[in-house]
């Protein structure tokens, strides 16, 4: 049955992707996009990752609503009532992306992936904390960080003018 | 469902950013592209930690950072997009070549 289940959510990914693309509307590509989001989240569910998958899915949720709005804001075709197609370079972009495609599916086939080794946790979730709080505690320190300086950034990208230009 | 068929998605997927990413002359619709790419990271995350490496919780940092990077890179591409069009009312690539370098 999960096998199943993983096809149709490979397939919905797949499809939300190439629909992002495809669609006339900015706020169709968005929930296109999400929908391609929430089809990764669930594959992570069908293999034990329980709680990744459920934060994939939750913050892809808010991510994508908060996307949506700058969308409406900057897109020229709110009700995709005109076509739309804005790109540059189609066909060299095409050729390009085809050939990473077959790269990538030919190592993913053609590499002797090494073998398992050992069993997954009882408690994934568990795993994951006590190696967040312990040896990978770096990580987190240094996402944390890159949080912070985005959260700066943003406000001081932002703002209308700066304190001093009155 | 093997470590085979997810990475198969996460090439299609990454593919598929890959050329939103090169096409996409609105730079909204060019970070669409960096976050499908992204998440075919989360897609191999994921299936790497199941079937290589299930005992240490590397696989599922991974995913975590991915996650974070996309929130992140969501943010950022905003409030860039924000600043240009504020000031320039530019809202395509095309027009902002000058960013280049």
């Amino acid at each position: 049955m999960s096998v199943g289940a993983f096809w149709a959510l490979a397939v919905l990914a797949v499809a939300g992707g190439v629909a992002v693309f495809v669609v006339d509307s900015m706020a169709r590509a968005t929930f296109a996009l999400l929908a391609s989001l929430l089809a990764v989240g669930g594959t992570l569910l069908l293999v034990d990752l329980h709680y990744v998958g459920v934060l994939v899915i939750l913050m892809m949720v808010m991510e994508m609503l908060v996307m949506a709005v700058f969308m409406i804001m900057y897109m020229m075709n709110p009700g995709g009532l005109m076509p739309m197609k804005m790109v540059h370079g189609d066909r060299a972009a095409k050729i390009i992306a085809a050939a990473v495609f077959v790269l990538l599916a030919a190592g993913a086939f053609l590499t002797p992936w090494p073998a398992r080794r050992g069993p997954p946790p009882a408690d994934p979730t568990r795993a994951l904390g006590l190696a967040i709080m312990g040896p990978r505690m770096l990580v987190m320190m240094v996402v944390g960080v890159a949080i912070l300086a985005t959260m700066v950034a943003t406000v001081v990208l932002a703002t209308h003018r700066g304190r001093y230009d009155r | 469902m093997t470590l085979q068929t997810f990475l198969l998605l996460a090439a299609a997927l990454f593919s598929i950013g890959l050329y939103g990413v090169l096409s996409q002359q609105s730079i909204v619709m060019l970070m669409m592209g960096l976050e499908l790419m992204i998440n075919g990271v989360i897609a191999a995350g994921g299936a790497f930690w199941h079937y290589v490496a299930p005992r240490t919780a590397d696989g599922q940092v991974l995913v975590l950072v991915a996650v974070t990077v996309m929130a992140l890179e969501m943010a950022m591409g905003f409030a860039v997009v924000t600043a240009i069009f504020r000031a320039r009312d530019v809202d395509l690539t095309d027009e902002a070549g000058d960013l280049k370098g």
